[in-house]
């Protein structure tokens, strides 16, 4: 077939044709290095590709096809990587200066799993600086763009994940979801994004934002390819000491014939206030849709979820105040030229190096946790996270899955709500909850706005149900309007 | 938070900022706080606290000898290094300095 068209087609179609000797990974890798040359200098989707080394990964991997050894399940397709992995030896930068030019001595856990199942990695990807943002925009090597509308952001923090698996850059990328990083750009950009149970997914080598609401998960055009590339990445590292040891199903994500006997709950405050007219009416049809198919829909309250935002930008700030203490300016990242003393090293090198919403981070952070304040910040979030947990909890013995909004609005414009951190931070607000709980939640797309942009819905489910959100995930799929096209 | 406040906690944070900062923060940290007060509306005394999404436990592992990173690899992205170690200003002056 034609290297051109490669592009728009599924992992699990790209996967069908190497099997059949229709295509090579070769053929892939240099499909992907085509778009993302005629794509990229417009998206800033990849801040870095690996090209030579990708190409002699596929290879390596076609002549091992060729002399009909047994293959690892990603068969030579190309993953794209979220810049705050580990790769050892590749720039790892978290788009900052602070680690402009830091080469990790290690691979991350997930990268060493890509490497056993034979994907072939081709690149760093854009993200808000320490993936800190919804947008893309903190990045120090300037924003990502959507590719339905690039004067709108890519949403964030793995806004060059999803850009760039939505514009058929990439078949499957890595991003990692503190707050919703991974969903809200997964619906900005029209891709299945999903964040897996924590602990489902090992956070070795992943540049620690809030360790305790941080997890790795894929991008993919549709649910199979997120099933996908979740197997591969999924189950226990004792480098990891949060990382679960319980066996990963064989996630397929497979359309059920029917939904019967599945209860989706429905939040109605999350139909009211701000959210989005076009949001709104997708996420209620494909609700009804759902219920076409045999499920059974029940109101359900999560009497906490309006507190989730207050919540989170307490702890993950906490968090990120003593995680980022150790850029020091002497270990690694950078070092200031000019100082008087130690102290002064470790203020210049970090003022120096780190962007405005990192220090803001950093500041609310540390002010959170400070002599006279922790009890009324820092433990009285704790205490409400607990409080957002049991709601779920409690939701959980009612229905199988909750389905919502992923993000207020479609994407919005760069530069719209940069200027304003609480508006900028208030975009998290159905995402954040599912973190603070520590439970799986994915993005699906459900459609195009008249102004054609990317509309999605959000499915919760509880801990470790990851195999239920991907089968929802695909009915979602086959009653959504069956939209193949990409946006460039 | 007033000015002084802001400059307070960046010395705590090990960061410096210009005055422009300084203001910004200022300004923006406040609203930040402001609506983070809202948690202030539900009591939550006697709730126990959740510093993590699974369940406290500790996790032990055979107390072995391992191979850790080569000086090389460990030293390879530090700004200042000898070969051997990293090199930091003097914090202790020479009696007779």
């Amino acid at each position: 077939m034609s290297v051109s068209a490669i592009h728009s087609l599924s992992s699990a179609e790209l996967l069908r044709r190497l099997d059949s000797d229709d295509l090579t990974s070769r053929d892939i890798v240099r499909s992907c290095l085509d778009r993302i040359r005629e794509h990229n200098p417009r998206l800033n989707a990849f801040l870095q590709v690996d090209e030579e080394s990708a190409l002699a990964q596929a290879d390596s991997i076609d002549a091992r096809r060729a002399a009909g050894e047994r293959l690892g399940q990603l068969q030579g397709l190309p993953v794209g990587i979220k810049d705050n992995i580990c790769r050892r030896n590749v720039q790892t930068t978290c788009a900052s200066q602070m680690l402009a030019s830091f080469r990790p001595p290690y691979d991350a856990h997930v990268i060493e799993r890509i490497r056993t199942e034979d994907g072939v990695l081709l690149g760093s990807l854009n993200m808000d600086e320490f993936a800190m943002g919804s947008s893309t925009e903190t990045s120090a090597f300037g924003p990502t763009r959507n590719p339905w509308d690039i004067e709108r952001t890519p949403g964030g923090s793995s806004g060059g994940s999803a850009a760039a698996v939505a514009a058929g850059l990439v078949p499957l990328a890595l991003g990692s979801d503190t707050g919703g990083s991974i969903r809200q750009p997964a619906a900005f950009c029209g891709c299945v994004g999903l964040k897996p149970t924590y602990g489902r997914v090992s956070r070795y080598g992943l540049v620690a934002f809030a360790s305790s609401l941080d997890q790795i998960g894929p991008f993919a055009r549709d649910s199979a390819g997120a099933a996908l590339l979740l197997r591969v990445i999924a189950g226990h590292d004792q480098r990891d000491s949060t990382s679960v040891d319980c066996p990963v199903p064989n996630y397929n994500g497979r359309c059920p014939e029917s939904l019967k006997g599945l209860t989706i709950g429905i939040v109605p405050n999350h139909f009211s206030g701000g959210l989005d007219e076009d949001v709104d009416s997708s996420v209620r049809s494909t609700i009804e849709a759902l219920q076409e198919r045999g499920a059974v829909v029940q109101e359900i309250d999560l009497p906490h979820a309006e507190y989730s935002v207050a919540t989170y930008y307490l702890i993950a700030p906490s968090e990120a105040s003593s995680n980022l203490a150790r850029y020091d300016g002497i270990h690694y990242g950078h070092r200031a030229e000019q100082f008087d003393d130690l102290a002064d090293l470790y203020c210049r090198s970090r003022g120096e190096a780190f962007g405005a919403e990192v220090k803001r981070r950093i500041m609310l952070g540390t002010y959170a946790l400070s002599a006279g304040y922790y009890d009324a910040y820092y433990l009285k979030a704790l205490k409400m996270r607990r409080r957002i947990r049991q709601d779920f909890d409690r939701a959980f013995e009612q229905v199988d899955v909750i389905a919502g909004p992923v993000s207020p609005t479609p994407a919005f414009r760069i530069g719209e709500n940069i200027d304003d951190p609480l508006a900028m931070y208030l975009n998290d607000l159905y995402t954040i909850s599912a973190n603070l709980s520590g439970i799986p939640s994915v993005s699906v797309p459900t459609g195009l706005t008249a102004s054609c942009l990317p509309l999605a819905i959000q499915l919760q489910a509880p801990p470790f149900a990851e195999e239920l959100l991907l089968q929802l995930a695909a009915a979602v799929e086959s009653v959504s309007p069956s939209d193949t096209s990409l946006p460039c | 938070m007033d000015h002084s406040e802001i400059r307070k906690v960046a010395s705590l944070a090990r960061l410096s900022l210009t005055n422009d900062e300084v203001e910004a923060y200022g300004r923006q940290l406040t609203r930040v706080l402001e609506y983070v007060d809202k948690l202030n509306a539900v009591d939550v005394d006697g709730v126990e606290p959740m510093p993590h999404a699974v369940d406290g436990r500790n996790v032990f592992r055979p107390d072995d000898r391992a191979v850790s990173l080569e000086y090389e690899r460990a030293l390879q992205n530090a700004p200042r290094t000898d070969g051997q170690f990293f090199l930091v200003p003097r914090i202790l002056e020479k009696k007779d300095a």
